[in-house]
């Protein structure tokens, strides 16, 4: 259970971006939050994927309350979640090719003995072919880049998986290549899905329920 | 932006002048087993020959041996201040930048503390301090020059770790350590690396205006410096060559390692690599 209780943050205490916003996503269940632009709703993936601390209420993670931490979440929590950003062209390093990129979570995580097997795996099911994985960032496109953005998400088999506009940038076609490939490692897996977009007609149809964002808070849901 | 072929030109030119300077000084002095300060009255001040192709200076010195021991010791200083500067500016910059709070409040101020003196008064101050020498114009030189180097790279590492693709690695599992490592220093490896190599001919002036005012090498000792300072009055004698020569070896080298420092800056960064198909 990822659990969002009353939730205030922001990037300056005077003026926090929301105020006491409230959201759960069950286990296995993907939940899509929509709404406008500039309402908040990255800053509340950014919380959720433990990457932004709130400055109050609580964030519980399986039972965990990981409200208060220092200068990050704890390690295991952290990589308990994957994310995927809107832009990859910003959220890919530069110097590193798209295998690296795709096992960077693994070597930064000790298990570089396992790099090779899962990059076999990942690959193919983000839809990379291997004459792509010497390639930098910059050698490939918007949509090969964010498919490798993904793959690098699930490099830690994550039970939770934040998606803050993870379509935004692309064609109808890579959309649902990257959508299949969510939900394919979700049937697999049973991991839970925060997708966060303001494609209504999308979220409407890939994920178990929407939350509205509205009057500067997540609010109505729809079955 | 420059194309390939002017960007290989500049490469092979720069190369070309740094490659004859660096065999110059390092082959020179042991090959050719002459004295660079034996004087000579009756040779004094004579123009560029066959036999002194830089000529002679008021002592009767031959000019192009002592250009080369000079400049042998002004590139040693360059260098290695350059080096010293630049890892103790880039740590300071790196360690303000990531790991912010106190950290960087604290470092920064000392950066700006070193700056407020005007930095060839802190350069006197330090090599006051010891008695005359290669090292204390190394050490004052590295002194006054780690702060920018600090300050580009804590700006460098500011912009970068706010960047999704190190909230990525952070969400990834990577220790702070490992997104200095991994992420950050690589990424500003192109300004440090740039900061320099610039930073070499620099230093080379430094070390030239110090012993120009008597402060740096012993008189004695051969350094592009103490060569113009031992030339001032020749040339208010009308003899140009004593001061021309080591000028000269000052101005070439600089720019020969600017124009390398552009091309590795093209070579660090990706982007360009590709486009100049390096």
């Amino acid at each position: 259970m990822l659990e969002l209780d009353t939730v205030t943050a922001g990037y300056d205490r005077r003026t926090p971006v929301f105020r006491g916003a409230s959201l759960t996503v069950a286990p296995g269940e993907s939940v899509g939050l929509l709404g406008p632009s500039g309402c908040g709703k990255s800053t509340l993936a950014r919380v959720a994927a433990l990457l932004h601390r709130p400055d109050a209420g609580r964030l519980v993670l399986d039972g965990t309350e990981v409200t208060a931490w220092r200068h990050r979440a704890p390690r295991e929590l952290r990589t308990a979640v994957g994310v995927v950003f809107q832009q990859p062209r910003t959220a890919a390093d530069p110097r590193l090719t798209l295998a690296d990129l795709l096992v960077e979570p693994l070597r930064a995580t000790g298990r570089r003995a396992e790099a090779a097997a899962r990059l076999a795996e990942l690959a193919p099911a983000v839809g990379l072919t291997p004459d792509l994985l010497g390639r930098r960032p910059h050698e490939v496109s918007d949509g090969q880049l964010q498919r490798a953005c993904l793959g690098r998400a699930l490099a830690l088999r994550p039970r939770w998986l934040v998606c803050d506009e993870m379509t935004a940038m692309l064609d109808a076609s890579t959309t649902a290549a990257l959508v299949a490939a969510v939900e394919t490692y979700r049937e697999e897996t049973g991991a839970s899905l925060l997708a966060v977009g303001h494609d209504r007609l999308l979220l409407r149809r890939w994920c178990d329920r929407t939350v509205e964002w509205q009057d500067c808070l997540p609010a109505e849901e729809r079955p | 932006m420059a194309d390939p072929r002017t960007h290989r030109l500049r490469l092979w030119s720069s190369a070309l002048v740094v490659g004859v300077v660096l065999l110059a000084v390092l082959v020179v002095p042991p090959l050719v087993q002459l004295d660079e300060q034996a004087v000579d009255l009756s040779r004094k001040l004579l123009p560029p020959s066959w036999e002194h192709p830089f000529g002679t200076d008021d002592l009767g010195r031959d000019l192009l041996l002592r250009c080369v021991y000079g400049l042998r010791i002004s590139l040693l200083v360059g260098l290695v201040a350059a080096l010293v500067a630049t890892v103790v500016g880039t740590a300071v910059g790196a360690a303000a930048g990531a790991l912010g709070g106190w950290t960087d409040r604290t470092l920064m101020r000392l950066v700006d503390t070193f700056s407020s003196v005007p930095h060839l008064l802190l350069g006197i101050f330090v090599v006051a301090l010891f008695r005359p020498g290669v090292w204390p114009v190394i050490a004052s030189v590295a002194v006054t020059h780690w702060l920018s180097t600090a300050r580009i790279v804590r700006s460098e590492v500011l912009s970068l770790r706010t960047r999704p693709f190190v909230e990525a690695a952070i969400s990834g599992g990577a220790t702070r350590w490992r997104v200095a490592v991994r992420h950050l220093l690589p990424a500003v490896l192109p300004q440090a690396g740039l900061a320099a190599v610039l930073m070499v001919p620099h230093a080379m002036w430094h070390e030239s205006a110090l012993s120009f005012l008597g402060l740096g090498l012993p008189s004695h000792q051969a350094s592009l410096g103490n060569l113009v300072q031992n030339a001032r009055s020749s040339l208010l004698a009308g003899y140009g060559w004593p001061t021309l020569f080591p000028g000269l070896l000052l101005i070439v080298p600089t720019l020969a390692i600017a124009g390398l420092a552009g091309v590795w800056r093209d070579r660090l960064n990706p982007r360009r690599r590709s486009e100049l198909m390096l």
